[in-house]
This record gives C-alpha cells, sequence and structure tokens, in this order.
C-alpha cells in the first residue's frame, strides 16, 4: 500500500498560446508519486510547476499526454467528478492562503466537510482535531483578517487536511511568509505527512521549503532535468 | 439546503455590505406597495361613491334614455311599469325622472337636468330629504360645483324653465334648499335635483319616471317591457377604463421602481462575482461545482429579496396601517380630476397586494441575480484563483 502509484503523468504537456509564439511548460513530463510522498516540484518561475500542480488537482486539463490521479484520468472526468475527485480526496494549500474571509476560522476549516457531507457531531470532532494539529485551537472564532500570515496559512492547512485527503497539493505555501513562520509550517507538514501519511506535493523555489522534502523534482523549461531522491531525513526532524 | 445555509451565511457575514442592499430593496418593496395601494385606494373609492351616489345596485333605463344624448330625453320618460313599481314601494328602488331645462342664475342662462326624485329614498346618497319642505316653493337641491359655477347659496331662489310633455314651455322658481358637497360629479354638474312628485306634476308626467336606480340587494328581474336593465358591469364601464388608464400610468412608476431594485440587485452581483473571482476558484477548488457556485450566488441574491421583505415589513406595515386608516387630503382642485375621489384618499393594501408584490419582487430578484452568475459557468477553476474572470 505504501507504494502505490497515487499520481501518475505520461508524456505530460500544456501548451499555451503566446500571440504570435506558444510555451509548452510542463513539456513531457512523465513521473509517478507514491503514497506518503513527501515531493516538491522545483524550478524557476515559468518552468511549469504550478500548471503542473494544478493539473494533478484536476483544476486544469493538459493539451496532451495523460495524468492519473487515484487511478482516474484526469483528461476524461467531467466537472462534476472532477470537483468530486477536489472535494474527496485532495486538499490544496495556496500562496495567498485564499481563506474566505467572511467565515471564522471555524467555519473555514469546516467548509470542505460540509461539502461532503458529513454530519455535525462529526465535524466538530474533526475540525477540532485539525485546529489542535496545528496549534490553532484557541483561535476558532478569529476572522481571517484577525490573522498573522503564518496563523492564516496554518488555518490553509487544516483546512487541507481536514477530510483526511491521499494528497495535499501545496503552491509555494511560505512564499507570503517570514522564515520562522515558513520553518513552523513546513514542520507541521512534515509531522503530518508522517504521522498521517498523507501525501504533500509542493510547487516551490524557495529554499527553505527544499531542505524538507524527501523528494525533489527540478523541472528547467517545462520538462524534468533532476529527480532527486533525499536519503536523510528532513529538516524537522533531523 | 447546504448552499442555503452557505448563501446565508455569507450575506450575513457581509455586514454593511448586505445591509445597504437590503435597505434600498426594502424601499423599492415598501414604495412599489405603497403606490399599488394608493392606486387600489383610489380604484376603491371612485366606485364606491359613484355606486353610492349614482348607480345603487344597477339601473332600469327607460328604452329612449342614454345619458350621453341629450336629444334623446325629452322622450325618455315612461309610465313605472309594475314590477318597478313593486321595487319602489318595497324600497328596494327608487325611480328618477330626469328632464331638460333652462335654469337663469343671476339672470344668466345655463342649460341643465331638472332631476326629479322621491325625497324618502335611501338607495341614493344624494340627500334627498332635504327637498321635503312641506312649503308651496319649489325646493331645489344642487352640488357644490353647480353652486360655485352658477354663483349660487343656499336660500337663492332662481328662476327654471323647461317644456311639458305637450311642448309648452313652463317657469318656476325654485328656493335653493342646500348645496351639497360631492365627490361624484355628475350628481352635481348642471343639474337641479327636485322632488319627484313635484316634477311628474309640473311636467305633467304622473307616475313617470326615466330611471329606475334598484338597491344593492336587489335581484333583477327577468324582463320588463320598455326598460332595459343596466347593471353595474355597464354602469361602470368607463369608470373602470379610467382607472385603468391611471394604473398604466402607476404601473409605470411601479416598473421604474421595480427596475431600480433589480438593478440594485444585478449591480451587487455582478461586484460581487467580480470581487469574489478568487474565492469562486477557492470554492471550486475545494469541491464545489460549478452548478453549486452558481446555486450559491443566486440563493445569496434571492436572499437580499427576502430581508428585504423583512425589513420593509418592519416599517412597512405600520406605514401601510397608519395611511390606510388616516388616509392623505387631496390638495384643492382634485375633485375636478373627473373621477369620483372626495377629499381624502385612503390607500387600500390588500393581502394579495402585498403577498403578490413580495412574492413578484423575489423572484424576479432572484431571476436578476442569476443572469451574472451564468458567467461562472464558463469559468476555469484556475483562472478563476488567478483572480481572471471571462
Amino acid at each position: 500500500m505504501q507504494n502505490s502509484a497515487l499520481i501518475k503523468t505520461e508524456n505530460l504537456e500544456k501548451t499555451y498560446s503566446l500571440g504570435l509564439t506558444s510555451l509548452k511548460a510542463p513539456d513531457d513530463v512523465t513521473l509517478t508519486v507514491t503514497r506518503g510522498e513527501f515531493l516538491g516540484l522545483v524550478g524557476p518561475s515559468g518552468s511549469g510547476k504550478t500548471t503542473l500542480l494544478n493539473i494533478i488537482g484536476s483544476l486544469d486539463a493538459p493539451t496532451s499526454g495523460t495524468a492519473e490521479v487515484l487511478g482516474r484520468r484526469i483528461d476524461s472526468l467531467s466537472q462534476k467528478e472532477a470537483a468530486g475527485l477536489r472535494n474527496g480526496h485532495i486538499g490544496f494549500i495556496f500562496q495567498t492562503f485564499n481563506l474566505l474571509p467572511v467565515y471564522t476560522v471555524y467555519e473555514n476549516v469546516e467548509f470542505p466537510l460540509l461539502l461532503q457531507g458529513v454530519e455535525s457531531s462529526r465535524r466538530r470532532q474533526l475540525v477540532e482535531e485539525a485546529l489542535e494539529w496545528v496549534g490553532l485551537a484557541d483561535r476558532a472564532d478569529s476572522r481571517p483578517v484577525q490573522l498573522s500570515g503564518g496563523q492564516g496559512q496554518r488555518v490553509a492547512i487544516a483546512r487541507a487536511i481536514v477530510k483526511k485527503p491521499e494528497i495535499v497539493l501545496a503552491d509555494e505555501p511560505t512564499a507570503n511568509l517570514d522564515a520562522a513562520n515558513s520553518h513552523h509550517i513546513m514542520r507541521t507538514m512534515v509531522q503530518l505527512n508522517e504521522e498521517l501519511g498523507t501525501t504533500f506535493v509542493f510547487a516551490t523555489h524557495d529554499e527553505k521549503v527544499i531542505g524538507y522534502l524527501k523528494r525533489k523534482i527540478t523541472l528547467i523549461d517545462g520538462r524534468i532535468s533532476k529527480d532527486e531522491r533525499s536519503d536523510q531525513p528532513p529538516l524537522a526532524v533531523r | 439546503m447546504l448552499t442555503l445555509k452557505l448563501a446565508a451565511r455569507n450575506i450575513l457575514s457581509a455586514g454593511l455590505r448586505t445591509w445597504l442592499n437590503v435597505a434600498a430593496l426594502s424601499f423599492a418593496f415598501v414604495s412599489i406597495i405603497f403606490l399599488q395601494g394608493l392606486y387600489e385606494g383610489l380604484n376603491d373609492q371612485v366606485e364606491r361613491s359613484t355606486v353610492d351616489a349614482l348607480f345603487g345596485g344597477g339601473q332600469y333605463w327607460q328604452n329612449a334614455y342614454g345619458p350621453f344624448d341629450p336629444l334623446s330625453l325629452e322622450d325618455a320618460h315612461a309610465p313605472i311599469p309594475p314590477p318597478l313599481r313593486k321595487l319602489v314601494s318595497d324600497t328596494s328602488a327608487t325611480s328618477i325622472l330626469i328632464r331638460p331645462a333652462t335654469f337663469y342664475p343671476h339672470g344668466r342662462f345655463r342649460s341643465i337636468l331638472l332631476k326629479g326624485i322621491d325625497p324618502g329614498q335611501t338607495i341614493l346618497s344624494v340627500p334627498s330629504h332635504l327637498l321635503r319642505t312641506g312649503h308651496d316653493e319649489l325646493p331645489g337641491l344642487i352640488g357644490a360645483r353647480m353652486a360655485k359655477g352658477a354663483g349660487l347659496k343656499k336660500g337663492d331662489v332662481v328662476t327654471v324653465r323647461w317644456r311639458d310633455t305637450h311642448g309648452t314651455y313652463d317657469a318656476r322658481d325654485v328656493s335653493i334648499v342646500e348645496v351639497f358637497r360631492t365627490s361624484v360629479q355628475d350628481i352635481d354638474n348642471e343639474q337641479v335635483w327636485i322632488p319627484l312628485d313635484r316634477l311628474q306634476e309640473l311636467t305633467h308626467l304622473p307616475d313617470q319616471a326615466t330611471i329606475v336606480v334598484v338597491n344593492r340587494s336587489a335581484v333583477p328581474l327577468n324582463e320588463v317591457p320598455g326598460w332595459e336593465f343596466k347593471d353595474l358591469g355597464f354602469l361602470l364601464r368607463d369608470l373602470h377604463s379610467l382607472v385603468r388608464m391611471k394604473s398604466v400610468q402607476g404601473s409605470i412608476m411601479y416598473l421604474f421602481l421595480l427596475f431600480l431594485a433589480m438593478l440594485a440587485i444585478f449591480d451587487t452581483q455582478i461586484l460581487s462575482i467580480w470581487r469574489r473571482r478568487k474565492e469562486i476558484g477557492t470554492l471550486m477548488a475545494l469541491g464545489m461545482t460549478r452548478g453549486g457556485v452558481i446555486e450559491l450566488f443566486t440563493m445569496e441574491g434571492a436572499f437580499h429579496s427576502v430581508l428585504a421583505a423583512i425589513l420593509g415589513s418592519c416599517y412597512g406595515i405600520p406605514l401601510f396601517a397608519y395611511a390606510a386608516s388616516l388616509g392623505f387630503e387631496l390638495p384643492a382642485g382634485t375633485d375636478n380630476f373627473g373621477v369620483a375621489i372626495g377629499q381624502r384618499l385612503f390607500p387600500v393594501y390588500s393581502p394579495a397586494l402585498i403577498i403578490g408584490t413580495t412574492l413578484l419582487v423575489c423572484v424576479v430578484t432572484t431571476i436578476v441575480s442569476f443572469l451574472p452568475t451564468r458567467t461562472i459557468a464558463k469559468l476555469k477553476p484556475v483562472d478563476a484563483l488567478r483572480g481572471k474572470l471571462v
């Protein structure tokens, strides 16, 4: 089970039209991600990291090639099926947190469970558990505007993991955070990965994040140039 | 159910933005109902006054009678047939004799109608009991408009001339026993009311009448030879078309207010979708379908109208109750509008008007809320997350 493939892409391409020219990123990307990995897509801006993450998350469709997530072909999913896949199995963490501004911390974390139709007492238990995980149980009634950047991102992590997804996709999760908060966030995610077995896929070019990765895939001009696995434990447990 | 909860949570959490919209929409609600109530009141009042003063529960017309044909009036009289006479004696009807005449107030000439009415009748609101003078003089009753036009007042004596049934001119002095106020011009303008028996005697038309007005509980007789029954539907036909015309003018205001309310909602929705495009992307990323997002935004728009209805009822219902009980004093000159409004206008706010208007506004608001959300249907989650709109 530990080594089963959660994500598989084959010759994956996404072409963007830029006036008279076009840009491919990702370009011919083939990779396999297994359950429990803590993996980063690393590379400069425009290398296709976020696009690859979005395709894996069924938010975008490839121009050619295939992407399979949990055994389902992304390009053949209907809009409803894709929404169901995201809701049931994938958690998202965004660079700008993307918290729903009119909801409290508790309500933001509760939201994915509401979409899943989880029963109220179970919902409460899961939300409290997730907030405990990220150390924000005491801020449950706060609004996003009342939180610091680090706290905001921790709420986003709680929202991503509350439904216990198989995969968490994090797009530049530390880009808007200072060093101390970045390390705090990353340590939380490493812990979640190790204790819950959740697979994390990051898109990042932040060195602070890279230091925690167990596998680093470097994209240059849309293509995989390196796929490295670290034998050393990540920073959090070193 | 989830969408409903989320929509409620979203708009209640949006604070001032929500309440400003709700306040504007509630104002439109209340204004629309308020204006429609005025028109309903006008309609109701005009009809009631006209029926009370002029039409009763319907009229039997002598076959030659046509209210808009002065030439036919000379011949528009006949002995009251037994079935109608029975109604009159049962006080279920009252007969009126109408004769063309000439009136000489202050030496000036005016063509008028001499109307003979039973002073004891209670079917019409004409104050005919004032004609019970018991004197030899010929008592006459005129309306305030007639008095103003002719420069007459109570106690004045005026010469009236007419032709009797043989074509002979005759004249008498009429003593004005009262100047009555009425909102119904058709019992006032250019007419003098005198006792029926005196007019029958003076015109040599004993027991004859031009019209017989029945009360509202009287059952129309099958057939009365030489007479034709005109029901209220027929008698009020012109009035209804006049009121309808005025209602059309009112509808323009109604539509204008509705348009403003819709514009406010449409604008809010456009702004909301524009401002919250990233949120839309997030909702999709969290697993909400496009349909779900569209439903959520539409529901939010519709919620505005529900809140507006609640807010509007808080200040609208007391306002309507106050207006309906006290009415509005109409400015001088309103009684020359051509319809019997009276000195005060009492709006009528029926449950049908309030519920109907509320439902209409809610349905239209929901439709208007839905229109801008169609943009979402074309939106890709990635574009939404980047803050792009189609």
